[in-house]
């Protein structure tokens, strides 16, 4: 078997010092592999965010070790110099609002990440084109950010989060602002996109519709994971 | 790679323009503000060279006749063509006042001057010069008056028989040119009271009244309604003689004042204009610091709206050198808006000044490099505000 898209072993985050400090996270372990979408579910204050931002390398753990793609990216300390170009190409983000940016059209919001990688405009944007193709939004390919409805601009910021083909893709409570049907269409995507791409995605929510869709969960309790199987529904 | 200052331009071009023609009018209020100072250092430049003269030649330290009152006899201008190197020598007189044209006062520089002498305008636009010794005039055309037009100065009725341009005074008044005695008699003359209550303290006076001296009495009266007094006496030099050579002359024979035309310049514009260049000076930094202030005000504000997407495109990877350059691109952009509505702004309003208005392409290169660098320095504040989001807060909890 391939190496893990993401490889946690008891990973620590704690904010503040002395009396005053809080850990947020108090050994999270957990290795999820590439193709699979992950449900990472838990209580508000449970440690789910803290969790998505260590993993998004945008706060520093404690304490402990993470691996991407078999490489190890942090040990106690970063192992990377350039966080921001790990997350550029190697994490996708897919956020609970879409966060689109509304000067950009729907082609351009994707074509921004690749370009920012250095890749050609027309190159960037055929690449764009192709996602919001396989995303059933090629139509809106021109379209203002603004005339899209919700479900829409959530399928461009899933979009966008392949637009690098990054082995993972952290999703922060992506369903939260849609009804039934379409947060179902979106985990749809997600599974899809996730098999096609083979890329690794943690879903965090508590939406109670999506959650049977998993195959596999992490609870997240008091910042401690608890891995359990999922029910792997269809959505 | 797209340019992000650009489309969020675009995206919201209204807002942006708006504020872009807002920051014009300001720009060009500070265009306009140094325009003034120009037109005025340009104005006594120009009444130094229309009056046609090498020297200027005034009383003893005075620096007049422009800047400080002046005042000598009108029989030195004949001893002053009597130097060496004094081809041609003039008297003016000066006076300040307001004439009614239209039911309207209008303010004026009368200048008395002398038939074919320095003094008289360079050049006409229209009409003739002064060809009888009493009440025609020449007008500057900023004065209103049309040729042949009538006006009253003090008692008497003038005809304007003549018209120049660009005649005004270091302040902005225009000048009318009248016949020197006529101005001479403007300056001195009393009105009928105040003619009758001097001739009879003069009357009541003994010492004009001594048995001895017949005639002595009117001799005095006649002399209280006449002067023979006059500002300056403009003086023209032989070719090949120095200027400064023969003012020396002058002041050394004469005891009088001579400036040459350099030094006149100097007067008007170093001395007599530089308090009011000052003040322009300081609306200038004032505007500038107000147009920086609201420029970095409204980068700053554009910068809070788009704090989200910043945060999203650093979490995507954007670097600090892409969101700096949208930022400062930006503000360039809202400068150059300013710049092309202020100057054109600036542009249309100068005639309507009453005042002579110069704007000089120098002060225009000038003004839009300060613009742009102005707004440079506004962005810092928003790109600090930029860089210092933190991408994690495009992550909820």
């Amino acid at each position: 078997m391939s190496e893990p898209a993401i490889h946690i072993e008891n990973l620590m985050k704690r904010y503040g010092e002395g009396d005053t400090a809080v850990d947020a996270l108090k050994g999270v372990d957990m290795t999820i592999w590439p193709g699979e979408v992950v449900g990472l579910v838990g209580p508000s204050g449970s440690g789910k965010s803290t969790l998505l931002k260590c993993l998004g390398a945008v706060i520093e753990p404690t304490s402990g070790k993470m691996t991407l793609g078999g490489e190890t990216i942090f040990d106690g300390t970063w192992e990377i110099d350039d966080l921001r170009t790990l997350r550029r190409d190697r994490i996708g983000f897919v956020f609970q609002a879409p966060y689109l940016i509304p000067f950009l059209d729907v082609t351009d919001n994707i074509a921004l990440l690749p370009m920012l990688a250095g890749m050609p405009n027309t190159q960037a944007r055929i690449r764009a084109k192709e996602l919001l193709d396989a995303l059933d939004v090629g139509h809106r390919a021109t379209a203002q950010v603004s005339e899209l409805s919700g479900g829409e601009q959530q399928r461009v910021s899933i979009a966008r989060a392949l637009a690098n083909q990054p082995p993972i893709i952290l999703a922060d409570e992506p369903t939260a602002p849609l009804d039934s049907e379409r947060a179902l269409t979106v985990v749809r995507i997600l599974n899809q996109m996730a098999q096609q791409y083979q890329t690794a995605i943690i879903v965090v929510t508590h939406d109670e519709k999506i959650i049977p869709t998993f195959k596999r969960i992490y609870h997240i309790r008091d910042g401690r994971t608890y891995e359990e199987a999922g029910e792997g529904r269809d959505a | 790679m797209i340019n992000l200052a650009s489309r969020d331009i675009l995206h919201g071009w209204g807002k942006f323009a708006f504020t872009g023609v807002g920051l014009g009018l300001l720009i060009g209020v500070t265009l306009t503000m140094a325009g003034v100072y120009r037109g005025m250092v340009d104005d006594a430049k120009a009444m130094i060279e229309n009056a046609g003269a090498d020297l200027w030649v005034v009383q003893q330290n005075t620096l007049g006749p422009y800047a400080e009152p002046s005042s000598i006899h009108d029989d030195v201008a004949r001893d002053i063509l009597g130097q060496n190197g004094v081809m041609e020598a003039g008297n003016v007189a000066y006076l300040t006042m307001q004439i009614q044209k239209g039911g309207k006062d209008v303010r004026i520089m009368l200048v008395g001057i002398e038939q074919s002498k320095p003094g008289e305008p360079a050049y006409l636009v229209d009409g003739r010069p002064i060809a009888h010794s009493h009440y025609e005039a020449l007008a500057d055309i900023k004065t209103g008056l049309k040729l042949g037009e009538h006006f009253q100065i003090r008692r008497y009725q003038y005809t304007v028989v003549g018209l120049t341009r660009r005649m005004v005074s270091s302040s902005g008044d225009p000048m009318v040119f009248v016949p020197l005695k006529d101005a001479q008699e403007v300056q001195f003359l009393k009105d009928n009271d105040a003619l009758l209550n001097e001739r009879a303290r003069t009357t009541a006076n003994p010492a004009f009244n001594r048995p001895g001296v017949p005639g002595l009495l009117d001799s005095v009266l006649a002399n209280q309604i006449t002067s023979h007094m006059v500002n300056a006496v403009l003086v023209r030099i032989k070719n090949g003689y120095d200027a400064q050579e023969v003012a020396k002359q002058i002041l050394r024979w004469k005891h009088l004042q001579a400036y040459t035309k350099d030094q006149m310049e100097e007067i008007l514009v170093a001395k007599l204009i530089a308090t009011a260049s000052k003040q322009i000076f300081m609306f200038l930094v004032i505007l500038a610091i107000v147009s920086a202030a609201i420029v970095a005000f409204i980068i700053y504000a554009m910068t809070l709206n788009k704090i989200r997407e910043i945060a999203v495109l650093k979490l995507v990877g954007a670097g600090n050198q892409t969101i700096s350059s949208m930022i400062l691109q930006q503000a360039l952009g809202l400068g150059l808006i300013g710049f092309v509505v202020g100057k054109t702004a600036a542009t249309l309003w100068a005639p309507l000044f009453p005042k002579y208005v110069l704007l000089i392409p120098g002060d225009t290169i000038i003004g839009f490099i300060l613009v742009m660098l102005m707004c440079s320095l506004a962005s810092i504040f928003a790109i600090r505000a930029a860089l210092r989001v933190d991408p994690a807060t495009a992550i909820g909890g």
